[in-house]
């Protein structure tokens, strides 16, 4: 999971090197902090919460082992 | 981006050994001639050894397939995609089992991965393409889904004499449904809305 965010992250971003996914795990779900270079912020958000929509639309598609729902938390 | 300098008797020795050795062909990849060698005497004396530097050209529709590969195995399912690039538009058909995790409900996630994918490969391509992301044929099966829909729509919009409003869609799926009805004289349709609630209406 946390490297389907981070393939994802890399094709947008100019400075892949700063990108982090932090993993915690909670009571009822699993949240992946994710956090990019100030100068990609945009790139990861777009315009109206296009392309950070899209990406929590995919992350949550993908199956996973655990039962626990998923939460992707940007910046 | 990979790149190799290798040297031969000549030019194209050079060129031969380099290809070996990145495991490419010619036509995949950008040649710069360093030193053209010199034969020298009776080619002992004097001979310098020709140099050249080999690079992979990128080919970006073909990174990007990787890309979708890449996504797709992380996400569990596994997908063949074939590629069909006309001008500056790129087809990506994905194949495979347990696809329709890849679809999602009315295609959102399909059409989530197909927005990550366009983003992908225009990011730092001097070309601009658009993309297109289909699944075992889904796109099209779609368009008839939406086809009949219009229709359907259509003759309600007549019947009661009143607009009917579809449901969002995104604009490539509203182009089908409009071109649809433009030929047909009872109905006229716009799109009202702003992004991503923008919807279709059509008007008797």
């Amino acid at each position: 999971m946390k490297s389907l965010i981070e393939s994802i992250v890399i094709s947008l971003v100019d400075h892949p090197e700063d990108i982090v996914v932090q993993e915690t795990e909670e009571e009822s779900k699993m949240v992946y902090h994710l956090t990019v270079n100030e100068d990609d912020v945009g790139k990861v958000i777009g315009k109206n919460g296009r392309i950070a929509k899209a990406i929590r639309t995919v992350v949550y598609a993908a199956k996973t082992d655990g039962k626990k729902r998923i939460y992707l938390d940007i910046m | 981006m990979k790149e190799l300098t290798a040297s031969g008797q000549t030019v194209d020795e050079a060129i031969q050994s380099a290809l070996e050795q990145l495991n490419t062909t010619k036509d995949q990849v950008e040649i710069d001639v360093i030193d053209e060698g010199k034969k020298g005497l009776l080619g002992l004396f004097g001979s310098k050894r020709a140099i050249v530097k080999v690079t992979i050209a990128k080919n970006p529709i073909q990174e990007i397939e990787h890309f979708i590969k890449e996504i797709t195995d992380k996400m569990n399912v596994n997908v063949e995609v074939t590629t069909i690039t006309k001008g500056n538009h790129v087809t990506f058909e994905m194949h495979g089992e347990n696809i329709a995790l890849l679809i999602g409900k009315r295609g959102q996630t399909l059409n989530a991965l197909q927005y990550l994918v366009h983003l992908a490969l225009n990011k730092d391509n001097k070309q601009f393409y658009t993309v297109t992301l289909d699944a075992e044929g889904y796109r099209g099966r779609r368009e008839e889904t939406l086809r009949s829909l219009a229709w359907k729509m259509a003759d309600k919009a007549t019947r009661l004499n009143k607009k009917v409003a579809l449901e969002p869609m995104p604009a490539f799926e509203r182009k089908i449904i409009h071109s649809a009805l433009q030929k047909q004289g009872k109905v006229s349709t716009y799109s009202d809305g702003v992004e991503p609630h923008r919807h279709i209406v059509i008007k008797p």
